[in-house]
């Protein structure tokens, strides 16, 4: 296996600048979950001028919707949900702060705009296995949308979560690249 | 009926714990065959996702799907005590519930949450003997999306619905958390096509399909699809499609439906037969 690059949040231009597309990442500290419908009442807070439920200066986001805790566990399964969904809302998050997202599957162009421009990179999880997953997480609390059940905010603690760098802030694209060395003809 | 509710109850826990034997088997021999270093470690991830799914009952992925119930319904089976659909939606309630599974059904608009993973999808079929054959299917949200109808042109045969699945299977790229199974039917009407793209999905993966024109197309296409790069996680590989499940039946003479119903790695169903 290469090398792996830790991170911990909050993150600076520095910390996101040195990735790039295909690097393997271990982060550990605090992020927190947002997905379809929390990202919608998100960006409707900024726009607004209302508060956002957490921090966006430096921070990451986990686009997951995760299972119920069973009894004596912090979380259910916890692996990540299909990213486009959340592109409309996206480069608002990253104008505000955002430094890095957690999901599965491509961008559009205007996340990766907003990615290049504003020193932003997304991360990709292996879609499908949340039981592996949920291993990383330490803690989890509901802080923002309750009433949204799985798609409520969550702070996280996490340790060593296991990810890939997807796009970075120089325009690389690691989905693009995988598949132009493999496609066959 | 309760023991419809209950049967039903009974498959949601296992069906999101327990990867099918078949689904996990040829993900370990594509691991053995993929040439891409990261595709043989997103491969191995998902092995031992699933065996650790199993060993602490967790679901294989959070997403435990909108429920899709198969009912065979023997014809000399006479169902007493209320209604089947109710009795089916009642044991998703209580199953999801019981095994932690996450409730993922919400209004289409309002994106409010039903709270209880209902209302199911059934499918109810009449067929001899005296048996209730109940099959669940949790089918996840994302490999779904990619999912496409088309109502293609006659003129464009069998070279055309080819191209039209390996289309939609490349531009879903990694999206639909591949390696991906595809369900495909060809022929019938819109809405046939749909239901039975979903329905071959219960196949065997390795099994033959008895109609030999539908198995050249399912080798054809496993070859194409192989090729496209995407891999797994979509990270880069050779494995992108672990198994095509094709029907073929005839059509209007206006018409030629197709009908892909893509599924994701954690392929997942179980079965109880009363």
């Amino acid at each position: 296996m290469t090398d792996q690059i830790k991170l911990t949040p909050p993150l600076d231009d520095e910390d996101v600048s040195r990735l790039n597309a295909g690097d393997r990442v271990l982060l550990s500290g605090t992020i927190y979950t947002g997905r379809d419908a929390a990202h919608q009442r998100i960006v409707q807070a900024l726009q607004t001028g209302g508060e956002p439920p957490f921090p966006l200066e430096g921070a990451v986001i986990f686009y997951v919707g995760p299972s119920p805790a069973p009894p004596g566990r912090v979380i259910g399964a916890a692996g990540p949900t299909t990213s486009y969904r959340m592109d409309a809302y996206a480069p608002t998050l990253i104008a505000h702060g955002l430094k890095a997202m957690i999901g599965k599957g491509k961008r559009n162009a205007e996340v990766k705009r907003a990615m290049r421009g504003h020193k932003a990179v997304y991360l990709a999880a292996i879609g499908g296995a949340g039981a592996l997953m949920a291993r990383c997480i330490e803690e989890a609390e509901v802080i923002a949308y309750p009433e949204l059940g799985p798609e409520a905010v969550r702070r996280l603690k996490v340790k060593d979560m296991p990810l890939i760098v997807v796009n970075d802030v120089t325009g690389g694209d690691l989905y693009e690249q995988g598949r132009q060395a493999y496609q066959r003809t | 009926m309760a023991a419809i509710q209950e049967a039903v109850a009974g498959l949601c826990g296992p069906s999101c714990l327990d990867l099918p034997a078949d689904v996990e088997a040829s993900l370990a021999a594509a691991q053995q065959k993929e040439r891409s270093p990261v595709g043989r470690e997103v491969l191995e991830r998902l092995l031992e996702n699933a065996a650790i799914a199993r060993d602490e009952n967790l679901p294989i992925c959070q997403d435990c799907g909108l429920a899709v119930v198969y009912v065979d319904l023997g014809a000399d089976v006479h169902l007493t005590g209320g209604d089947l659909y109710q009795a089916i939606n009642a044991g998703v309630r209580q199953g999801y519930e019981e095994a932690y599974l996450r409730k993922s059904v919400c209004h289409p608009f309002t994106r409010q949450n039903t709270g209880d993973n209902t209302p199911a999808v059934v499918h109810l079929r009449l067929v001899p003997g005296d048996r209730v054959r109940l099959v669940l299917v949790p089918k996840g949200g994302g490999s779904e999306n990619m999912s496409r109808v088309f109502l293609l042109t006659p003129a464009v045969g069998r070279k055309g619905v080819k191209q039209k699945i390996i289309e939609t299977l490349e531009a879903a790229g990694p999206n639909p958390c591949p390696p991906n199974i595809l369900g495909v039917a060809v022929g019938g009407t819109f809405d046939d096509a749909a239901v039975r793209a979903k329905r071959v999905l219960l196949r065997e993966i390795g099994s033959t399909n008895p109609d030999p024109e539908a198995a050249e197309l399912e080798q054809e296409l496993m070859e194409d699809l192989n090729k496209l790069g995407t891999g797994p996680a979509g990270l880069g590989g050779d494995t992108t499609c672990l198994a095509v499940f094709v029907d073929i039946k005839p059509c209007h003479i206006a018409s030629l439906p197709l009908a892909v119903n893509v599924q994701c790695h954690a392929a997942r169903h179980k079965e109880v037969v009363l």
